[in-house]
C-alpha cells in the first residue's frame, strides 16, 4: 500500500516538474520578444509618431498613415469577415446535424482556418487586384477579412455547442419557433464566447503581414482612400527592419511594439470579457 | 390517498410506438391521462418514462433519427400527425426540465419571451401576466423587487420556480414535468410539489420522477413502466398498496429497480 503511495506520489511530483519546465521554457521566449520589443521600441516611442507620416531616409517622421491604415483595413476586415463568420458558424452549430453540407463546410473551414496568409493574399491578388489593375485597402481589407471569417466560424460553432441543449428544448418547448430560440436565447447564452472569437480574431489580422504584400502594399503619404494602396504597420516594418537606415530600423521597431501591445491588450481583453461572463451565466 | 375517480381523459395514448434510430424504446403504449389531475409515470433509469413525456409536445423532433407512431389525441387531433404544427402545440403543452433553465436574460424577460410569441398585449398587461405567473409559482415574494435581475442569479429552486412560472406564463393546457426537483434540495422539493398540488385545479399535469414517496405524495394516476412497456396504469393509491402486477409490487417495495 504504502510502497504504491510513495509511488504514485513520485510520479505526480516528477511529471509536475516537466510541466511547470515546459511553461517556463515557453514563457521564456515570450519574455525575451517583449524584453527585446520594448528595449529597442521604447526609444522610438514619442508622440510624432502618432502625427506625422512616414518619412523619407534621412528625415523625421511617424507612423500615422500606417498606423489609421491598419485601423482602417483591420477594421473593415472584421466588419465584413464576422457576420458571414457569425452566421455560418451557426449555420453549423444550429441547423448542421443532418445532411452532408455541414461536415462538408466544416471540413473545409478547417482547411482555411489553417491556410497560410500569403496564399490567401495571392488569391485576392489574383481575383481582385489584377483585375482592377492597381492596390487597395478594399483588397487589404478583402483579404484580412477572409482570414477572420474560420476563425469566427470555428469559435461560433464552439460556442454554440457549449450551451445546453436543455436551454433550446426550454425555448422551443414554449412554442418557440427555431429562429426565435436561436436569436434570444442560444446565440444570447453564447454571446460572450462568440465576442471573444472576434476579438482573437482582430488579434490574429493586426498583425498579418503577408495577405497585405500583394493587395494593400504601401503608401509613404496620408491616405484615408480605401481604393488606392495603403499604408499599413506590418508591410511597415518588413519594409523598414530590412532597410540600412537607422531611423527607418527605429520606427519598424517602434511599429513592431504598438501592434504587440495592442494585441496583448486586446487578448487579455477578450479573456476578461470570456471570465465575466462565465461568472455572471 | 382514496381511490381516483379519473376525469375525462386529456390525452389519449394509443398504440404509441418510440424508435431511436431502429431501437424500439416504448412498445405499443395505450393510456388515457385524465385531464386537471397529476398523473406520474415512474419506473427504473432507460424504462422510457421521458421519452413518452417528451412525444406528448414532440420534443424529439429536435433530434434526427427520433420517431414516434402511432396516436396521442387531445380533443381527438392526433399529434403525431404531420399536420400538426409543432410551435402550436408546445405552446399548449408547457414543459418543465429536469434541470432548471433559465434563459440568459432578466426574470420578468424570462416570462414575457413565451408570452409575447402568441399574444399581443400592453406593458400593462404583461406585468400582471409576469406577477400572476410568478405568485402561481410562489416565487413572487422572493423576487419582486428584482425583475430586471438576471434569472441566471437565482439559487436553483427559485431557478426551477421561474421555469415553472414561464411554463405556466403562456397558459398551456398540459404541463409536463420531466423529474423537476431530482436536482433540488428537500425544502426546494416541498415547495414545488405543493406548487404542483395547487397546479392541478387549472391544469393538467404529468410529472415523471425517479422518487416513489414523490409519486405517492403528488399524484392521482401512476403509470410504472419498464423497458419500454407500460406495465401497470391506474390511481395512485391502487398502485401503490394493491398493485395488480407483480413487476409493479416488486419495483414499488424495493425488491428490483
Amino acid at each position: 500500500m504504502l510502497t504504491l503511495y510513495t509511488r504514485r506520489r513520485l510520479i505526480n511530483a516528477i511529471t509536475l516538474s516537466i510541466s511547470v519546465l515546459a511553461m517556463l521554457f515557453g514563457l521564456f521566449w515570450l519574455g525575451w520578444i517583449l524584453l527585446t520589443l520594448l528595449v529597442h521600441g521604447l526609444p522610438g516611442l514619442s508622440l510624432t509618431l502618432f502625427t506625422q507620416m512616414t518619412p523619407p531616409p534621412g528625415s523625421d517622421g511617424g507612423l500615422l498613415n500606417a498606423i489609421v491604415g491598419s485601423l482602417l483595413m483591420t477594421l473593415l476586415g472584421t466588419l465584413i469577415g464576422t457576420p458571414i463568420g457569425i452566421l455560418a458558424g451557426t449555420y453549423l452549430a444550429e441547423f448542421g446535424q443532418r445532411g452532408w453540407l455541414a461536415p462538408v463546410t466544416r471540413f473545409i473551414n478547417d482547411v482555411l482556418l489553417s491556410a497560410p496568409s500569403i496564399v490567401i493574399g495571392l488569391f485576392i491578388y489574383e481575383v481582385y487586384v489584377t483585375k482592377v489593375r492597381h492596390f487597395s485597402g478594399w483588397a487589404g481589407a478583402l483579404a484580412l477579412s477572409i482570414l477572420v471569417i474560420p476563425v469566427v466560424i470555428r469559435t461560433t460553432e464552439n460556442m454554440l455547442r457549449l450551451v445546453p441543449n436543455t436551454l433550446r428544448e426550454a425555448a422551443a418547448s414554449l412554442g418557440a419557433p427555431q429562429w426565435k430560440v436561436i436569436n434570444f436565447v442560444t446565440l444570447r447564452a453564447a454571446k460572450a464566447g462568440i465576442i471573444t472569437g472576434v476579438l482573437l480574431a482582430v488579434a490574429r489580422i493586426s498583425g498579418e503581414t503577408a495577405p497585405l504584400l500583394f493587395t494593400a502594399l504601401n503608401n509613404q503619404f496620408w491616405n484615408s482612400n480605401m481604393n488606392t494602396p495603403m499604408s499599413n504597420l506590418p508591410v511597415i516594418i518588413f519594409e523598414y527592419a530590412m532597410s540600412p537606415y537607422d531611423d527607418w530600423q527605429q520606427l519598424a521597431w517602434a511599429a513592431s511594439l504598438l501592434i504587440t501591445f495592442s494585441v496583448l491588450a486586446l487578448n487579455i481583453v477578450a479573456r476578461v470579457l470570456f471570465r465575466q461572463s462565465a461568472t455572471t451565466h | 390517498m382514496n381511490d381516483e375517480i379519473a376525469n375525462a381523459p386529456k390525452l389519449v395514448v394509443r398504440n404509441l410506438n418510440f424508435y431511436y434510430g431502429s431501437y424500439l424504446a416504448l412498445k405499443d403504449i395505450n393510456l388515457d391521462i385524465p385531464e386537471k389531475m397529476v398523473t406520474a409515470f415512474i419506473g427504473p433509469s432507460g424504462c422510457g418514462k421521458s421519452t413518452l413525456l417528451r412525444t406528448f409536445n414532440r420534443m424529439y423532433e429536435l433530434y434526427p433519427k427520433q420517431k414516434a407512431t402511432g396516436e396521442i389525441l387531445p380533443d381527438g387531433n392526433n399529434i403525431l400527425s404531420v399536420k400538426q404544427d409543432l410551435n402550436n402545440l408546445r405552446a399548449k403543452i408547457g414543459m418543465v426540465f429536469q434541470k432548471p433553465t433559465p434563459f440568459p436574460m432578466s426574470i420578468y424577460d424570462n416570462i414575457a419571451f413565451g408570452v409575447k410569441l402568441y399574444e399581443q398585449m400592453n406593458r400593462h398587461d404583461m406585468d400582471d401576466r409576469v406577477e400572476w405567473a410568478l405568485k402561481k409559482a410562489a416565487l413572487w415574494n422572493e423576487v419582486k423587487d428584482k425583475l430586471k435581475q438576471s434569472g441566471m442569479g437565482l439559487s436553483g429552486g427559485q431557478q426551477q420556480r421561474l421555469c415553472i412560472a414561464r411554463a405556466i406564463a403562456v397558459k398551456p393546457q398540459v404541463l409536463l414535468l420531466d423529474e423537476p426537483t431530482s436536482a433540488l434540495d428537500p425544502i426546494s422539493t416541498a415547495h414545488i410539489e405543493k406548487l404542483i398540488d395547487e397546479l392541478k385545479e387549472e391544469f393538467t399535469i404529468v410529472i415523471v420522477t425517479h422518487n416513489m414517496q414523490q409519486a405517492a405524495r403528488v399524484s392521482d394516476f401512476t403509470a410504472y413502466m419498464y423497458l419500454g412497456d407500460l406495465i401497470e396504469f391506474g390511481d395512485t393509491s391502487t398502485v401503490f398498496t394493491n398493485p395488480k402486477r407483480k413487476e409493479t409490487e416488486d419495483y414499488i417495495t424495493g425488491r428490483f429497480g
